[in-house]
């Protein structure tokens, strides 16, 4: 029961955060409410912005991954995103950031017009955009439901839980637009800082430290491995750098650039960035890995009973299989250490760290109302007709209507499902990288090498899909070829996903994305030289 | 000058990048670094301040300033600045 008051109270407190800041924006602004008048400082900005990018994923699904996967996690997600991420905030985020300021661009979209001068390829783009941006905010509700149900022993239902979840992140984005959302990003991501290192050393000091622990996982024939990088190829590993460049295409991402008040706050958040990644990512996957040692752990214990069988070899029914997949999955694994080893009201706490994570949709939910009012209500001609004021009620009203769709989508589909669309949707931002290198940096790129890598990225995004939809996993371990040419795997199905030449897809989706940028640029006519002075 | 440094730069970005791919620590567990910590884990660990420590150059260095001036005007101050 603690540990439910703790979250209903934060819950409390990230929405009075969001209607309180309502109070400092002028109502009426498209710009106050979207952006925040441009005018974040330098810490909300830093903190902001890097909460924006964390999800439920990051504390969960990183100690899930670990637990299975071992110490590769950290390399594969953390330090991955720790050099890249910075990178193209210094790059591109700068560029954006001044180009929004100069032109007065509220969303990625407008940027693209204007630099192609084309209506119709931001109209596109903002399909792709938007359909690619969805599952997130329904895993965000599916999410919330689920741990505000497991935290509560049951109490709580899953419907009740995301009902809740959903209705107060709607709210304070209703009243709070993007300060509110800033705020509220800002305040979690202290307790994400907070939450590894307390949940570190509160279940370090119960075992007595953990040499213990990754000794006895060490001398073991079955987990030694989780100590190295062994399970996973060199190629997958070079994969997985691809991945960060989707971060700064996200358009809640690059609308999040043009609410600095100056460009120097970048400076902070470039430099602080692979440290904040490493306070939040280095406790996670260092717990999951320890994890495989807590058999005194009854949840653990039957995953580590659950992972034995599967890989026993035991003939085993499909059900079977399906069944023991999800026992040992490994996505729960800190909420049974800190349910076993943290005091109740330490649990409630770190619980609403829990919660801060599963709620970090707050931002792509009104990256979605700001794209709605901008690229489209306002593109064919609704301010112009009904004045800024109502385009700001449209943006709150259409934030009503995503927290609604995805509240009830939430209820009835698997979350399976959109954890997979989730996992398409960071290939298909990757994909989508090379447009905004070419609209930034390249004079010659034109609409058509726009709508070549636009629709390059829609279709790979859905065969992918569909070939993982029909092709079924290959088993833990191995992989089934589909298509060799010379003797050459070309595309194959392994267990978690597809390999295209031993990589995974985000590679070839990027580069022939690219590829397509450039050839289709250059056979085609480039836009007026009025419109290439204002960006070169 | 400039193109030098940008050049310089771009270097360290790249040998940063290929610095993450560290196939020499890919099979080895050993030494447990404080008794608990892979190697590898440490590893990634200590390249993730060594980035923050490149940022730092990179801001410094290589900060666009024209174009802050350009938006900002020349008033602009950025004493606002890394520390």
């Amino acid at each position: 029961m603690i540990p439910t008051l703790v979250i209903f109270a934060y819950l409390g407190i990230v929405l009075y955060i969001g209607i309180f800041a309502s109070r400092r924006f002028d109502q009426g602004s498209a710009e106050g409410y979207f952006l925040a008048g441009r005018s974040l400082g330098p810490a909300v900005f830093l903190l902001s912005l890097f909460g924006t990018n964390m999800t439920a994923f990051t504390i969960l699904g990183s100690a899930g991954h670990a637990f299975s996967n071992g110490i590769v996690t950290y390399g594969l997600m953390a330090s991955s995103s720790a050099l890249i991420i910075p990178v193209t905030l210094f790059l591109i985020g700068t560029r954006v950031w001044a180009l929004g300021k100069r032109h007065g661009f509220i969303t990625p979209v407008q940027m693209f017009r204007d630099r192609w001068e084309c209506g119709h390829i931001g109209t596109l783009i903002f399909g792709l955009q938007a359909v690619l941006l969805l599952p997130y905010i329904i895993i965000a509700v599916m999410g919330g439901g689920t741990t505000l149900s497991a935290v509560s022993g049951g109490i709580v239902p899953y419907w009740l839980g995301g009902a809740v979840v959903a209705l107060v992140v709607m709210s304070y984005v209703f009243f709070g637009g993007m300060r509110g959302t800033a705020w509220v990003n800002s305040f979690q991501t202290v307790l994400f800082l907070v939450f590894g290192a307390v949940a570190l050393g509160l279940i370090g000091s119960s075992l007595g430290g953990y040499s213990q622990a990754m000794n006895g996982l060490l001398e073991s024939g079955a987990t030694a491995s989780l100590l190295t990088r062994e399970r996973v190829s060199p190629q997958f590993f070079l994969s997985y750098t691809f991945i960060p460049l989707s971060t700064i295409v996200f358009p809640h991402i690059m609308i999040f650039c043009l609410t600095a008040r100056r460009m120097t706050q970048f400076k902070k958040t470039v430099i602080y960035y692979p440290l904040c990644i490493l306070a939040i990512w280095l406790p996670c996957v260092f717990l999951g890995v320890a994890a495989n040692a807590m058999l005194e752990v009854p949840g653990i214990a039957a995953k580590l009973d659950a992972r034995e069988l599967l890989a026993s070899g035991e003939a085993l029914s499909a059900a079977m299989v399906t069944e023991l997949r999800q026992i040992a999955a490994g996505d729960d694994v800190i909420i049974l250490m800190l349910e076993h080893y943290a005091p109740l009201w330490m649990a409630g706490l770190l619980g609403a760290g829990i919660m801060a994570a599963v709620m970090a949709s707050d931002s792509q939910i009104l990256a979605l109302s700001t794209m709605f009012t901008e690229d489209i209500f306002a593109f064919y001609g609704g301010t112009k007709r009904f004045g800024e004021r109502v385009q700001v009620q449209m943006g709150r009203l259409f934030v009503v209507v995503i927290a609604g769709l995805a509240y009830v989508i939430a209820l009835r589909a698997s979350a399976g499902i959109f954890n997979l669309a989730v996992q398409y949707a960071f290939s298909g931002y990757a994909a989508l990288f090379p447009l905004l290198v070419g609209a930034l940096f390249w004079k010659n790129s034109t609409k058509w090498g726009a709508f070549a890598v636009t629709m390059w990225t829609a279709t790979t995004v859905a065969a992918v899909a569909v070939f993982q939809g029909v092709v079924p996993p290959a088993a833990p371990g191995t992989t089934v070829s589909y298509w060799t040419v010379v003797g050459v795997d070309v595309i194959a199905r392994t267990p978690g996903g597809t390999d295209v030449l031993g990589f995974m897809p985000v590679v070839p989706m990027t580069i022939v994305s690219a590829l397509l940028m450039m050839a289709v640029s250059l056979v085609t006519t480039r836009p007026s030289q009025a419109t290439l002075e204002k960006y070169f | 000058m400039t193109s030098m440094k940008n050049f310089m730069l771009s270097l360290g970005v790249i040998a940063l990048y290929a610095l993450h791919q560290d196939i020499w620590f890919w099979d080895v567990a050993q030494p447990l670094v404080f008794g608990f910590l892979p190697v590898g884990l440490f590893y990634h660990a200590v390249y993730s301040v060594a980035v923050a420590l490149f940022m730092i150059l990179l801001v410094s260095v290589a900060w666009p300033v024209e174009l802050e001036r350009e938006v900002e005007g020349e008033s602009s101050d950025s004493s606002e600045d890394v520390s």
